[in-house]
């Protein structure tokens, strides 16, 4: 029967038999959605009389909220860092193909680039809600140019800049525009760093540490001042230290302010960390812990060589190096990889591993009230998935977006 | 009256939820001629309502044409409250059937008039038609619904003051905060019980069996409320063998035949 139609025209949709996450658990629970949002069920019944229009069985399939991917840089040859004529294409492009890997919404990251870079792409990025047309865009994290010069991993050192004359202006001018930005990755020890991580909290961008040989209180100084976010955990970063533990120490910090949070990205593709430091970073903070792809142009093709905004990278198999080097830059693996890695790797529950890609980087970007869980009233962006975590079907705003055909290609 | 003795918990839930089923099947409701049922909360039902789901999931059993009732609600209590009544039918049996929303009927604790919402469920009640079978369980005082102790045996749906031996035993859900338990109900009388056509009482533990030894050993007595449906043309009790533990060998014997 459909639902009241004083309160709502729209159809209600059952899906049945299935296991969802929710509260941190999978549960025995149908999944309701109405008008792209997640639906209560008890509230239906009981106010107003309603139930549902359409009902799916979904054949037992674990139903997760959709993967967040704070950090990718391209993918299926487009590259975010390159001011291409079709720019806004490749963008589409990336978005629609991600949505096969359970990626619901992402930000489009820049490695360290000119401000031409910036000045042509930015304005092309909107944020932007997900749909049949691809995953929803949040924002572009911008990873650089402000970063150390000794840990710039496989960005161009001509390219990197500070901000000591001007501080926030300085960042400002070689961006152009902020409007579209979500995410600022930069090194805390260069100077001028506090000012301009207050400005960019202040105007709620989401500050990351990354690309620095900060040690332990410069960073935990940036947390003061409101950075929330460290850059893929152990890559570009000094090693931890016993004595002075660098970044890295921020997971285990007791000087993080009260009510706050520190995340940290993780590459789990296998390469950028060695099993055994991601069960380290696991088991000291696993609240914080988000995983990210950091994929590159090549994600998503075939082996040989693309590019990375200024470099040119190779790839064979799931190692992504700068061409004639073994400097790992970027990686091919997809969110979902990433995920079935990290739960292997880690031994952690399904709903662990699920979790490290949607509501810890929902809660990092403070969108948890809408979107990485399926608590009630939340965007209807979900998965399904099979119990190896493949994912069968993604489902944006209760729209079937992309489903895994018979023949499993 | 019926005395139904099964072995253990499951196998008097099972008893009950087939008769409760077989109940609605051969009164062939449709469109227009709904079956009316009365449903209890609390720990007792449980398995009788997950054996009325495994019947409906196997397609034998069908709610669409069923309207309920339910006894009892507490007072002030959010209905979203993991521990209102709704919650419970909500959770335990109407998210995992096909009845329609319209007909499933509980007074609203929040309401409010709260006479006026216990009338108007008497109301709704005789415009079904009257209730086919109530479903009850019975409290350690012997009560039925909220109708404690002291309980006229002709009353009707009402606010009641609940007893402080109920507060002390609803404690448990409410984090053992005394001060969190409800402190007041709406529930329907032992007179609108008894108007039904058919009761089935359902009890299970030794805990009830001092209850049940009340109910149907001695005499009717408002201080036992179940004891009323003594005078009920068609009574079922049905329980497992630890409740008939405060009975005499003689009355066991006799009802099991």
């Amino acid at each position: 029967m459909p639902s009241n139609k004083s309160v709502s025209d729209a159809p209600i949709v059952q899906f049945t038999n299935c296991r969802i996450l929710r509260s941190h658990r999978l549960q025995r629970e149908d999944l309701w959605v109405r008008e792209g949002k997640i639906l209560n069920p008890e509230k239906l019944f009981f106010d107003e009389k309603g139930s549902a229009d359409i009902q799916l069985d979904c054949k037992d399939s674990i139903i997760a909220p959709g993967f967040i991917d704070v950090q990718i840089n391209g993918g299926f040859g487009v590259d975010f860092s390159l001011a291409t004529d079709d720019f806004k294409s490749g963008i589409d492009l990336v978005s629609q193909k991600i949505l096969s890997h359970g990626v619901t919404s992402f930000c489009p990251t820049l490695v360290t680039s000119p401000p031409s870079v910036y000045h042509q792409v930015l304005p092309q990025i909107s944020i932007r809600n997900g749909g049949a047309h691809g995953a929803g865009i949040l924002g572009a994290h911008l990873e650089g140019p402000f970063i150390s010069k000794e840990k710039k991993g496989a960005h161009p050192e001509h390219c990197l800049r500070t901000f000591e004359a001007g501080a926030f202006q300085d960042l400002l001018a070689t961006y152009g525009s902020l409007d579209c930005v979500r995410i600022v990755t930069l090194a805390p020890e260069m100077k001028r760093s506090s000012e301009v991580i207050r400005e960019l909290t202040k105007r709620g961008i989401c500050v990351s540490l990354g690309h620095s040989v900060a040690n332990l209180s410069q960073a935990e100084e940036a947390v003061q001042h409101g950075a929330t976010f460290i850059t893929h955990l152990f890559n570009a970063m000094l090693p931890f230290h016993h004595r002075d533990p660098g970044i890295v120490g921020l997971l285990t910090s007791d000087k993080i302010p009260a009510g706050r949070r520190v995340f940290y990205g993780m590459i789990s593709d296998g390469i950028h960390t060695n099993p055994a430091a991601l069960r380290i970073a696991h088991r000291a903070h696993p609240k914080g812990l988000v995983l990210v792809t950091d994929a590159i142009a090549g994600m998503g093709l075939a082996p040989g060589r693309h590019t990375l905004g200024q470099q040119v990278v190779e790839i064979d198999g799931l190692n992504t190096y700068i061409a004639g080097t073994k400097t790992l830059s970027g990686s091919v693996a997809t969110m979902d990889t990433c995920v079935r890695h990290f739960q292997e790797a880690t031994g952690c529950s399904v709903e662990t591993a699920l979790e490290a890609a949607s509501l810890h980087p929902a809660q990092l970007l403070g969108i948890e009230h809408k979107k990485g869980t399926l608590d009630y009233d939340s965007d209807a962006d979900f998965l399904m998935l099979n119990d190896s975590l493949y994912v069968q079907a993604t489902y944006i705003a209760g729209e079937e977006v992309w489903r895994q055909d018979a023949l499993g290609m | 009256m019926r005395l139904v003795i099964l072995e253990d918990y499951d196998q008097a839930s099972e008893w009950a939820a087939k008769y409760i089923c077989n109940r609605i099947i051969q009164f062939k409701p449709s469109q227009g001629r709904y079956f009316t049922l009365g449903l209890p909360t609390g720990n007792t039902p449980l398995g009788c309502y997950k054996k009325l789901i495994e019947y409906h999931k196997n397609g034998d059993l069908s709610f669409k044409y069923v309207k309920t009732f339910n006894m009892d609600e507490y007072v002030g209590l959010p209905r979203n409250h993991p521990e209102s009544y709704h919650s419970y039918m909500w959770n335990n049996f109407f998210k995992h059937i096909d009845i329609d929303p319209n007909n499933a009927h509980i007074l609203d604790g929040n309401a409010s008039d709260l006479q006026a919402e216990c009338d108007a469920f008497e109301k709704k009640i005789e415009e079904a038609g009257g209730i086919d079978l109530f479903v009850g369980g019975i409290g350690p005082d012997g009560h039925i619904a909220f109708n404690e102790p002291g309980s006229s045996l002709s009353s009707r749906t009402r606010l009641k003051t609940l007893a402080m031996d109920t507060i002390l035993a609803n404690a448990k859900y409410f984090d053992g905060d005394l001060s969190k338990v409800p402190t007041m109900a709406l529930t329907v009388g032992v007179g609108t019980v008894m108007d039904a056509r058919e009761v089935m009482i359902l009890i299970t533990g030794a805990h009830k069996a001092f209850a049940l030894y009340k109910a149907i050993e001695e005499g009717v007595n408002h201080m036992w409320t179940v004891s009323a449906f003594q005078q009920h043309p068609r009574t079922i009790f049905v329980c497992d063998e630890d409740a008939t533990l405060e009975l005499r060998v003689k009355t066991v014997k006799y009802f099991k035949g």
